[in-house]
């Protein structure tokens, strides 16, 4: 228990002490809200699909818990670049505590990007349309945080440098990213994307964040939260089983 | 032919120990034992498999062959039981640097198991013995390279295990320091008999400090015996002119030209990151 909690404390702290980080991963979802949410945002209504912004911002926030839950995930690269890895892998605890502490320290500050995102939206003119379900959107934030930490860390667990990095990016994230119906609404899609849209766990996220926001399900809440379990529960295993076999 | 075994019954065994790196043999079927609170040497020249040895030996590596045993378990198979069994000081970095260094300490009994008032009370007087405690509150990136050697030394006794493992603890340090250091292991070994492990490239450190020598050369052990013996030996007049007779006077080329690539890749993709 306490070997989680000092973990758990460490990414905290080496997150609040990286200011410009923590503004510099705002910049990017902010310029998504108001580029498209004010640039598709005529033609989207005119189309017959309500207010842009409305349908936006949860894929927004939900990009900002993703891109951070990865990128923190994958600090393990970092700590067996810098040694501190070692530190944790020899001590005399085990590994699955060391990886649940990290995971949920990342995932905690990935949560918090993503309210903090909320917050942006909310000034660019978002508004949650049923505050009574805002408790079940929160936890579905933390879910999302921790389904791609534990990604992050499953893939860094069997990468030893950052060759493969740019790899990850293009051919995992941004996929992850464009093909969850987070800035495109899921009905009447062609055939190829629809079932790719349906294989990425962010479109649950998704769906799930614009059913407690907005009312707007597109696959029902309940399969949405069935679905995101599963997978913290999958990715978690995965996660802990590649992390414990780390060598260095 | 050298006395491969410990005096006493011993905590440390190791029997025929191999590691490959592909076709590369790092540690070429290597055989010996430390005795319980012995404070045993690893001499050898630059890449000839004294950290390999000890990764294997304290389980960040797994063995490519042969048989290990710390403190009668199996590295491979009983880890847990074999990390309540050390500590150790790494040859490479391994502090956060984002953390203070009161921080990092701290985590570290946390990892360890060490109560809090016994630890607040090690972590005061360590820091005291290796003199940071005016910069106990400043993160560790903004130390010198040798304050940061200091800290993970600290952090290393901290918690006070059966064996030691020590790889090149003195490098980078001032003569006053690693004075302290040695006499402040020395003491451990006495009074709580403590079992040391150290590699070092200071004759001088192995001779003073240590029961048994063993110098290892290309993985394979080439001589092992007391700095008297390894002298009788070779017939030599100091331990450092016996490690040359020994190990040859070539200068081995080390391979460390992709690892350093590397962390300069880290480092340019973290500045960028900031
Ligand atoms: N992960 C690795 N992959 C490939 N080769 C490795 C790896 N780790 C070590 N080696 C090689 O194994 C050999 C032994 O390395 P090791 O670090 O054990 O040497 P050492 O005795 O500790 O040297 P030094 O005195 O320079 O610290 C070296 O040739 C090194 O290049
Ligand atoms: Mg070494």
């Amino acid at each position: 228990m306490q070997t989680i909690y000092i973990l758990w404390l460490r990414q905290i702290k080496r997150y609040s002490r990286s200011r410009s980080r923590m503004i510099g991963a705002l910049g990017q979802p902010l310029l998504f809200l108001v580029a498209l949410g004010f640039g598709f945002g005529p033609i989207f209504e005119k189309a017959g699909g309500g207010n842009y912004i409305q349908f936006l911002a949860p894929g927004i926030i939900a990009m900002s818990i993703l891109f951070t839950a990865i990128f923190s995930g994958m600090e393990i690269i970092w700590d067996r670049q810098f040694g501190f890895l070692k530190e944790t892998l020899v001590a005399p605890v085990p590994r699955l505590h060391i990886m649940i502490g990290r995971t949920l320290g990342s995932a905690s500050v990935a949560f918090l990007q993503g309210f903090v995102v909320f917050l942006i939206s909310m000034l660019v003119g978002f508004r949650p349309e049923q505050w009574g379900l805002f408790p079940i959107a929160l936890l579905v934030m933390f879910l999302i945080a921790l389904i791609f930490t534990a990604l992050g860390t499953a893939i860094a667990s069997v990468m030893e440098d950052f060759h493969g990095f740019q790899l990850i990016i293009n051919f995992l994230v941004m996929p992850l990213f464009f093909l969850s119906g987070s800035l495109f609404p899921l009905q009447g899609l062609p055939t190829a994307i629809d079932i790719i849209a349906k294989l990425d766990p962010l479109t649950y996220g998704i769906d799930a964040l614009r059913g407690t926001l907005v009312g707007a399900a597109h696959f029902g809440l309940t399969l949405d939260l069935g679905i995101l379990v599963v997978l913290v529960a999958l990715l978690m295993i995965v996660g802990s089983w590649l992390f414990s076999r780390i060598e260095v | 032919m050298p006395d491969h075994t410990a005096q006493t019954s011993p905590i440390i065994d190791v029997q025929d120990l191999t590691r490959k790196f592909g076709d590369f043999t790092a540690v070429d079927h290597i055989t010996f034992s430390v005795g319980a609170g012995e404070i045993f040497a690893f001499l050898g020249p630059n890449g000839a498999g004294k950290t390999t040895t000890i990764k294997m030996l304290t389980t960040l590596l797994h063995p490519t062959a042969g048989r290990i045993r710390i403190n009668g378990y199996d590295p491979q198979h009983q880890q847990d039981a074999v990390r309540k069994s050390f500590g150790i000081v790494f040859q490479d970095p391994s502090t956060d640097d984002e953390l203070t260094a009161w921080e990092n300490l701290e985590l570290h009994g946390v990892l360890y198991g060490v109560d809090k008032a016994l630890r607040r009370q090690r972590m005061e007087q360590l820091l005291d013995i290796v003199e940071l405690s005016d910069r106990r509150d400043d993160q560790v990136k903004h130390f010198s390279g040798g304050m940061k050697r200091r800290l993970e030394i600290a952090r290393g006794l901290l918690h006070h295990p059966k064996i030691l493992f020590l790889d090149e603890p003195t490098i980078g340090l001032d003569p006053q320091t690693r004075n302290h250091l040695w006499s402040y292991v020395a003491e451990l070994n006495v009074q709580e008999g403590i079992t040391v492990f150290l590699t070092t490239h200071y004759m001088e450190e192995a001779d003073k400090m240590a029961k048994r020598i063993a110098v290892i050369d290309h993985g394979k052990i080439v001589a092992l015996g007391s700095s008297a013996e390894l002298k009788a030996q070779t017939n030599t007049q100091t331990l450092e002119e016996a490690f040359l007779a020994l190990t040859g006077k070539g200068i081995r080329e080390e391979e460390a030209g992709a690892i350093d690539n590397m962390r300069l890749h880290a480092r340019a993709w973290r500045g960028k990151r900031r």
